[in-house]
């Protein structure tokens, strides 16, 4: 690994339309940088393209005008299978509706990211996953299916599986948008946690000042705009 | 990409939707079922039927026709060598309807490797004198062994011994015969030839092919016995019957024989055309209807694979979040689409050969048919092969479109939908 790869993520101008129903231009010259160790929240309006940047970041839209960089290395114009290892590999993710395989159990789930990366064996990833989920205290679920769990708690795990490859970076998308206070604050005080005592590089699109407040770093977007880094 | 995996994942999949799982499955499993049962009883009955015929039928066929001479004096005649020559009311020579020089031909085809056996036969025309009344019948002096070995020829001996056919003096009669004149096994029958001869026989047995005008006519002695009544020397004989390894090999080699040997020639396939071309059509029209049956069965697949995409849109949306690519995914469902072909193809293809196995049992008796007891069902691996073959190529097609539209599922719309 080079020495200037403190830099984890650069975009630099990215640039996004959208062409239905009419062109829209969603993203104007986005550029910004993320370093190791980093926690990094992303605000803004409704509407102001913060979620697509991430799904741009996040290498699953590549339907975009710009450079992407990834640990020192342009992604942007790989192929889609390069792509997809890559998010296996190097991007943990946490959505704000859609955490877990309904089909398999707790563990299984968080299990699964791993097994397609095929780097560990089935058992060492067993316990991988539950030394993550234990991070998450939800160890004593791990046997349950995933549809067994509360809203809360599924979020938690849907973190621990984000970890489960020890990712380069872990993204967001409004992962406390759907949850009440309480599993709001827990989710958050994780974050926090894994931010100060693993030192992990996260990228959050969040539209919770509280939440923003209290990461190392804002991006605030306006109108497709950063308009603040 | 792991395929354990992708295993695993299609498999989470079908038990989530087991019970569309099983349907699919039943489908096929029935759609080979009756693919494997159809095709064993037809073909059963196509074997049984043509054997019939078959079995008896020499695959070339040696004789001497009794014709006109075909090089008259006047064509020979340079005189009359531009003119158009027409002679009325020709005559037969008197060629002989024995087979000049049997013995060297016999040992010559013998000796031919493509040759699987010969039998030498005599066909003589007789009346059977039963009371006042002359019945018209035809005698074939065999030899027993070799027919027994060549064309089945103990199969259609319904009762008595055939063994006993190597006595002098007995025969064995067609049923249809020995019901006309009464005849029971061991009485003696008075029997004249063509020309004038009369013989005592004593009946052996019964001969009943399932065809009732050949057995109306039709009788069995040994050769020797026919040589004595016509009066004959021991080597006359009018046919040579030959069977070949190769059945398709008859027409050629019925015409280098032929022309070698100097005597006229048959081949099954001319004198048979019409069996080929009904067991043909029997069994494309089987294949027909097992290989429709597998289709509809592949609709079936393809729209419970495509329920299932549309109701996983959010875990497929998940697993290429995760990492997994298009073509992980195509995989997982064409997984399941072969799960879901080879439980069923296997499934029928056990119940087919349970079915076959039952069809087999139906007790199907017939007088025209003394040798069918049951059912006839045709065993044969082929039918067992191609349901298989067909069942993975119609599910893997019934997974093709559903399993590229699952790959094709763009995430970002998914998560991003709602």
């Amino acid at each position: 690994m080079k020495d200037q790869s403190k830099v984890v993520l650069e975009a630099k101008n990215v640039d996004k339309f959208f062409y239905n129903p009419t062109e829209t231009q969603v993203l104007r010259n986005v550029s910004f940088q993320i370093n190791r160790g980093e926690f990094v929240s992303v605000v803004g309006k409704s509407g102001c393209g913060k979620s697509t940047l991430l799904y741009i970041l996040s290498t699953m839209d590549t339907d975009y005008k710009g450079e992407l960089f990834m640990d020192g290395e342009r992604i942007s114009g790989k192929s889609s299978n390069y792509l997809s290892q890559l998010r296996n590999e190097k991007i943990g993710f946490v959505f704000q509706f859609h955490y877990l395989l309904n089909e398999f159990s707790v563990l299984e789930n968080v299990m699964i990211p791993g097994l397609k990366l095929g780097k560990y064996s089935r058992e060492q990833l067993e316990h991988q996953a539950m030394e993550k989920l234990r991070i998450f205290d939800m160890q004593d679920h791990a046997r349950k299916k995933a549809n067994q769990l509360s809203g809360g708690q599924k979020q938690r795990v849907a973190i621990a599986r984000a970890l489960i490859n020890d990712p380069l970076l872990i993204m967001g998308d409004e992962p406390t948008g759907n949850l009440d206070k309480k599993n709001s604050d827990i989710v958050y005080n994780k974050f926090r946690e894994l931010a100060k005592d693993f030192g992990q590089t996260m990228l959050i699109v969040t539209h919770d000042a509280e939440f923003a407040a209290g990461t190392d770093r804002t991006i605030e977007m306006e109108d497709g705009r950063v308009v603040n880094f | 990409m792991k395929w354990s995996l992708i295993f695993e994942i299609a498999r989470a999949l079908m038990f989530a939707r087991m019970k569309q799982t099983l349907i699919a499955a039943t489908g096929v499993m029935f759609s080979i079922t009756m693919f494997v049962a159809l095709l064993g009883f037809m073909n059963g009955l196509n074997a049984m039927l043509d054997g019939l015929v078959l079995n008896r039928t020499p695959h070339i066929r040696f004789y001497n026709e009794i014709r006109p001479n075909p090089n008259q004096p006047i064509d020979q005649s340079s005189t009359f060598e531009n003119s158009l020559n027409i002679i009325r009311s020709i005559k037969p020579s008197t060629s002989r309807l024995a087979i000049h020089n049997s013995e060297a031909i016999i040992r010559t085809l013998e000796e031919d490797s493509r040759v699987l056996g010969v039998s030498p036969k005599i066909s003589a025309q007789v009346f059977f004198n039963v009371g006042t009344i002359d019945l018209t019948g035809i005698v074939s002096g065999i030899d027993v062994e070799k027919e027994a070995e060549l064309f089945a020829f103990t199969d259609y001996v319904t009762s008595g011994n055939f063994a006993d056919l190597n006595q002098t003096n007995s025969i064995i009669l067609g049923k249809g015969a020995a019901d006309r004149m009464l005849a029971d096994i061991g009485d003696v029958i008075q029997v004249t030839t063509a020309q004038g001869n009369r013989v005592q026989l004593k009946v052996a047995g019964y001969y009943q092919s399932g065809l009732g005008d050949f057995d109306n006519v039709n009788s069995f002695a040994s050769i020797a016995t026919v040589q004595k009544m016509l009066g004959e020397p021991p080597a006359y004989i009018t046919d040579i019957q030959v069977k070949l390894k190769d059945l398709s090999l008859a027409p050629p080699l019925a015409k280098e024989f032929g022309n070698v040997f100097g005597i006229d020639a048959d081949d099954i396939q001319t004198v048979n055309a019409q069996f080929e071309t009904g067991t043909n059509i029997r069994t494309l029209i089987s294949y027909a209807v097992g290989i429709t049956l597998l289709v509809v069965s592949g609709f079936g697949i393809y729209n419970i694979l495509n329920m299932m995409i549309f109701e996983k849109l959010d875990t497929i949306a998940i697993l290429k979040a995760i990492g997994f690519s298009s073509q992980d995914v195509n995989r997982i469902f064409i997984t399941i689409a072969l799960t879901i072909g080879i439980i069923g193809g296997v499934l029928g293809l056990i119940f087919g050969f349970l079915a076959c196995l039952v069809i087999d049992q139906i007790p199907f008796e017939t007088a025209a048919l003394p040798t069918i007891k049951t059912f006839p069902v045709d065993y044969n691996l082929k039918y067992y092969l191609i349901g298989g073959i067909f069942s993975l190529i119609t599910t893997y097609f019934a997974g093709f479109f559903p399993a590229r539209k699952a790959s094709s599922v763009d995430p970002v719309e998914i998560i991003r939908g709602k």
